[in-house]
């Protein structure tokens, strides 16, 4: 007899869905929970306090709140969009120009990508300190900018899509290496770089040494250190919790959002090195 | 000149950001700080050269030790975790008879957007004895409850986070490998009376493995990393210690205690281990990257 294999791999792959869905849902549920609801009543009973909870958040220490928001879209969009031009320059003149040191600056950038940002925090922080940028917006931007990683998939990406005969073509007609850079290599790489601006979005997103380092004004924060530092004083203040509740599904949304919409722009090939030309 | 002028800012910027902060590290692991007198005002402090002083108190430190080993203990749970899972989803959406796939792949991979720290945050709550659902659940049951944010479950507790964050990813990345296998293989199989469950396992697997050793040493390296996910969940047990892995010390030693060239000679060491298993990344990784360069 043939047993219909339909149900049981359907089943598992949406126990996997439920399972990681499932601490979206209770966030959302416990967003709208007082501070006594949030501690008594059974986990996913829906409370009444939403519209007060996102009220309290907004009134928190002057709306400090939107503050880090703002902060980490700073941090997140400004720094993937400059990491993915420069991705995208570097990766460009390491994949189709033959040059004096091109194996050097490649060796030496992949050697950056193995050497992991974390282990680097400390020495940064130093370093910065030394010149007086530690506490500023740049002292998180800056490290956020150089991306080996980005440059090691840009150059793969433009070895893979800017046929070297556009290139020659353009040469021919006159073209200045800048110009050819800028309006043929560059706008073929968009997608890859599309990819190299996600992931640096969400690497700087969930970066959370750096800025706990580098950062000592919370009006600096970004969404998370800040959260972070709310859930630390809930210790002494409960009412605290229920503020982080509500600012973990507020902070969440955007990036939910942001995420289906542009899920389909993630070319995870890219990563396996599995691109064809 | 055209190239030079093209890479000029990402060199400055790794100089910057990269190279001159190693250097400096590594410098400063072989310095102490010598305090003279009462170590009041200035010159009664002093940095003294100290060889490899600092390597070797920090590699006998117990503290230190006990932390490699818990993010050991960590990761053993962790990534065989993770990476299984990965690997059983990602065959299930390659079935054709699968329905609901769309949807599964999206949610599973949704966490991936979601940070550490409000991953930690959320899982928290559902971990705490007050709020946790499990709990809820157990005692309904008439059954003794866990605690996850004990010194044992707290293994659980941290792994089951990073599960949770990181198995769509590495879904996708075996689910993208998968794809690209020729699909006559298959129905060469099935015609020689092959089951799904033979194709997977003597066809899919075997073809992943490189895909699996580029996941699997992916996910040893950020385990090592382990940071911000412990660092959150600290406030909220007992069990987590501010030095509970290396680099939490690292961050201890710098600006908790001020000793900054221990701080500088335990990354050194952190860094070291990084680069080895790495390279054997590299080295599995590099020979297939690049196509069509000149």
């Amino acid at each position: 007899m043939r047993v219909r294999l339909g149900g049981l791999p359907t089943f598992v792959l949406l126990l996997g869905a439920v399972y990681c869905l499932f601490p979206v849902a209770w966030v959302l549920v416990a967003a709208t929970k007082s501070t006594g609801e949030l501690f008594s009543t059974t986990t996913l009973s829906v409370g009444s306090s939403l519209v007060a909870n996102l009220a309290e958040l907004n009134g928190y220490r002057g709306g400090v709140f939107w503050r880090w928001m703002a902060n980490s879209a700073l941090y997140a969009g400004l720094g993937a969009l400059l990491s993915a031009a420069l991705s995208g320059v570097t990766g460009y003149a390491l994949a189709k120009y033959a040059f004096r040191g091109r194996a050097l600056i490649f060796n030496a950038l992949i050697a950056g990508v193995l050497v992991p940002a974390v282990v680097l925090a400390v020495p940064q922080y130093l370093l910065l300190a030394k010149v007086g940028l530690t506490d500023t917006y740049l002292s998180v931007l800056l490290p956020s900018v150089i991306s080996p990683y980005g440059i090691y998939l840009a150059r793969i990406y433009a070895a893979a899509s800017v046929p070297e005969e556009v290139v020659e073509a353009a040469r021919t007609d006159g073209a200045g290496e800048a110009r050819i850079l800028g309006s043929i290599a560059l706008p073929m790489m968009v997608p890859g770089l599309v990819t190299v601006f996600l992931f640096q979005f969400v690497s700087i997103w969930n970066n959370f040494m750096l800025p706990y380092i580098m950062l000592g004004d919370d009006g600096k924060f970004p969404v998370t250190l800040g959260l972070y530092t709310m859930l630390k004083q809930g210790n002494t203040t409960p009412a605290l919790y229920t503020l982080v509740v509500t600012g973990s599904l507020v902070s969440v949304l955007p990036l939910i959002a942001l995420f289906l919409t542009l899920q389909r722009y993630w070319r995870i090939d890219l990563l396996s090195g599995a691109v064809k030309a | 000149m055209a190239p030079y002028a093209f890479v000029a800012p990402a060199v400055v910027l790794f100089v910057l950001v990269f190279a001159l902060p190693i250097a400096y590290t590594v410098y400063l692991s072989l310095f102490r700080t010598e305090v003279r007198g009462l170590g009041l005002g200035r010159g009664s402090r002093s940095e003294v050269f100290v060889g490899l002083d600092n390597y070797v108190r920090a590699l006998t430190d117990s503290e230190l030790g006990a932390g490699a080993l818990r993010v050991l203990g960590y990761g053993a749970i962790l990534v065989p975790t993770m990476l299984g899972l990965a690997l059983v989803f990602a065959l299930l959406l390659d079935e054709d008879r699968v329905r609901a796939r769309g949807f599964s792949r999206i949610a599973i991979f949704l966490p991936y957007a979601i940070p550490g720290v409000i991953a930690s945050l959320l899982w928290g709550f559902l971990y705490l004895p007050g709020t946790s659902p499990l709990n809820q659940l157990l005692r309904e049951l008439s059954m003794p409850g866990v605690d996850l944010l004990s010194p044992t479950g707290i293994y659980f507790a941290l792994a089951n986070i990073a599960v949770w964050g990181g198995v769509g990813y590495n879904m996708v990345v075996l689910h993208t490998a998968l794809r690209s296998i020729p699909r006559d293989l298959y129905e060469a199989a099935r015609i020689d009376g092959c089951t799904p469950w033979q194709v997977a396992v003597r066809i899919k697997i075997p073809l992943l493995a490189p895909a699996l050793v580029l996941t699997s040493l992916f996910s040893i390296i950020a385990t090592l990393q382990v940071f911000a996910e412990p660092t959150t969940l600290a406030p909220l047990t007992n069990s987590l210690s501010l030095t509970w892995t290396p680099l939490m010390k690292v961050y201890q030693d710098a600006f908790g205690r001020g000793d900054l060239y221990s701080a500088a000679a335990t990354s050194v060491l952190i860094a070291s281990v990084m680069f080895v298993i790495s390279f054997g990344l590299l080295r599995v990784t590099r020979s297939r990257a690049f196509g069509g360069e000149r």
